[in-house]
């Protein structure tokens, strides 16, 4: 069989079509960094904390490696497909080419819905963040948060719509000072520098597993939190000037970046915040880097966190709009949803009528909703989302074995990655299921109603043969 | 496979699309928050009255820490005591895991079926 390199120069830089006309090409692998740890860096400024509320402070330690090593998998096998699919819609397009349609149309709403929701969450600890600030500087009343969580959803869907390059060097710049934000917290509070103020053991006695076993299970819910986004790299796809190699690199260090950030915080808030407040997100701990360095006493900190918090909430909403619009592009371009959506802005480049499209979805969930179910629906989206990856490359190495295309990036040690990773995936369902499990069978219907939809109704305005846009030879088996 | 050329849809065909999808996606997350069918309410299943921070099960660095925070053992009582649920029974945990996996099956099934038409169309069939 011939082989096909989507490496090579002749190919590089081509739009998924052949042509090289339509999304800007001119992302680097600093963007791709900049935007899968963009997206997820807000997830150590808030969130994952629930997971503490879930199973106490040693269950969210336990989980935050755990759901690393799934993570792991995640960023391995999603490097390796998409250094041969340099399209947009991530992993909507792996799925459209390597398992089938209706799965590409899940894919894509899963990568929707995970990201929207999470920008929503943003939007949420922004107006929270805007009113505590307000109350520290000496505001007597009650700040409406709402006119901050519009404000924030709104600037950024214009700066994504006017042009990609702007947007992903804005997350580049904060999203940098956002983890240096957290060294420098670890720095000054874990006695590196100067006094430590950690108290893990006291803080931790008499309360090492308030929920027994079965909390350190259900904390694996919210420790996807710490990562949740890092997929998101593949969307760049279409715009990155080199895919097969700007992408794996970008995705695996972010992963990297993130590994070293989740388990620093984890050590720091848990040294410092007692686990019951910590682990509430809503009444106690909104924002526990923020609170942890409320209580260390210096005003440098509380500053530089505050700053770090906004500027992570900014990064992760800025980066979701950016994913979510680019699965709708691409969902609208394959005509799986209207067409419409699948235009590109004449001058800027940009997929803005998905952009446009998304603002109410989000304004919708971010006013609407309290932030723990807004988070759940967004991991839930994020979940299905890593159950499909190890069933995509199983198909992916048995229809274009090794040899057929060329790779970009080659995972090691398949298929342990693929069954380690859809066995954690099994695992995160049982722990979503406990204390949540309303919503993920609520969640999981909503998927199959509208599969349903999409099989017997939408399809009927797909393209068949059209669809597959790579140049890869016929799969093996058909 | 014969070419197949997809029918023409309407704009107001379009936006009923649209329309029909936003609401599911509004649906699967309100109805549960409308019909308190969401989970994760945490209750306080036996509270003390006139409480102290030993009472509440703080040591001294635990009780430091909340005051530093700004509260007192009344205004932190339910923060402390407040506990998820997790008893289950097994024909909850049977649904949700046929409900899964009939999820993916019905995924894969029709996605293989969808998929032989592409890859006929595309590459003609196979020999």
């Amino acid at each position: 069989m011939a082989q096909t390199d989507i490496t090579s120069a002749e190919r590089d830089g081509m739009g998924p079509h052949g042509t090289k006309v339509g999304l800007l090409r001119v992302l680097g692998p600093a963007h791709v960094w900049a935007l899968g740890v963009g997206i997820v860096l807000v997830g150590e400024y808030m969130g994952w904390n629930f997971a503490v509320g879930k199973g106490g402070a040693y269950a969210a330690l336990m989980a935050c490696w755990f759901a690393g090593i799934l993570y792991s998998c995640v960023a391995m096998i999603d490097s390796e497909v998409t250094s041969t699919v340099a399209a947009a819609g991530g992993q909507y397009t792996q799925a459209k080419h390597i398992i089938g349609p209706l799965m590409a149309f899940n894919v894509g709403l899963y990568l929707v819905f995970a990201y929207t929701m999470l920008e929503a969450a943003n939007a949420i600890t922004a107006g929270y963040l805007v009113s505590v600030v307000a109350t520290m500087t000496g505001y007597g009343g009650e700040l409406d948060q709402r006119p901050f969580i519009i404000l924030v959803i709104m600037f950024l869907a214009w700066l994504n719509y006017r042009g990609v390059l702007a947007t992903l060097t804005f997350n580049l710049v904060i999203t940098a000072i956002a983890f240096a934000a957290i060294i420098v917290l670890f720095i000054s509070t874990s006695g590196i520098v100067g006094d430590g103020i950690m108290q893990h053991a006291a803080l931790f006695e008499g309360h090492e597993k308030p929920y027994g076993w079965i909390g350190i299970v259900a904390a694996m819910h919210f420790g996807l939190w710490f990562y949740l986004g890092i997929e998101g790299t593949t969307q760049a796809a279409e715009e990155v000037r080199s895919p097969a190699r700007a992408l794996p690199f970008g995705t695996l260090a972010g992963i990297m970046t993130l590994l070293i950030a989740a388990t620093l915080t984890w050590y720091i808030c848990s040294g410092v915040l007692p686990w019951e407040f910590l682990g509430d997100g809503v009444n106690g701990s909104v924002a526990p880097l923020f609170d942890t360095a409320r209580l260390s006493g210096s005003n440098a900190l509380i500053w530089f966190l505050g700053i770090g918090t906004l500027f992570a909430t900014l990064a992760s909403a800025n980066g979701c709009i950016n994913d979510a619009s680019r699965a709708w592009f691409a969902l609208g371009r394959d005509k799986y949803l209207p067409a419409w959506f699948g235009a590109v802005h004449p001058q800027y480049r940009t997929p803005y009528r998905a952009i446009v499209f998304l603002v109410p979805i989000a304004l919708i969930f971010a006013l609407g909703a309290p932030l723990d179910q807004v988070i759940t629906f967004s991991i839930l989206s994020g979940l299905l989302g890593y159950t499909f990856m190890p069933l995509n490359i199983l198909m992916f190495r048995k229809k274009w074995p090794m040899g057929t295309i060329k790779r970009g990036y080659e995972h090691p040690f398949h298929p342990i990655p693929a069954i380690v990773l859809l066995s954690l995936c099994g695992f995160t369902f049982f722990a979503v299921f406990l204390g949540y499990g309303t919503q993920l069978v609520a969640m999981i219907g909503f998927y199959i109603v509208v599969s349903l939809w999409f099989h017997f109704w939408r399809y009927r305005f797909v393209n068949r043969g059209a669809q597959f846009t790579m140049p890869w030879p016929k799969p093996q088996g058909y | 496979m014969a070419h197949y050329t997809p029918p023409a849809q309407s704009k107001l065909s379009q936006i009923i699309d649209v329309i029909v999808l936003v609401t599911l996606t509004l649906g699967a997350l309100f109805v549960p928050l409308w019909l308190n069918l969401a989970g994760a309410a945490k209750t306080v299943a036996t509270p003390v009255e006139n409480p102290t921070w030993e009472a509440l099960g703080q040591n001294a660095v635990q009780a430091a820490q909340y005051e530093a925070l700004g509260y007192t053992p009344e205004t932190a009582h339910d923060l402390i005591l407040a506990r998820f649920d997790y008893s289950f029974t097994t024909g909850a945990l049977i649904v949700m895991i046929v409900v899964v996996i009939a999820y993916y099956a019905l995924m894969l099934k029709f996605s293989d079926v969808e998929y032989r038409e592409v890859i006929s169309e595309k590459f003609g069939e196979k020999k």
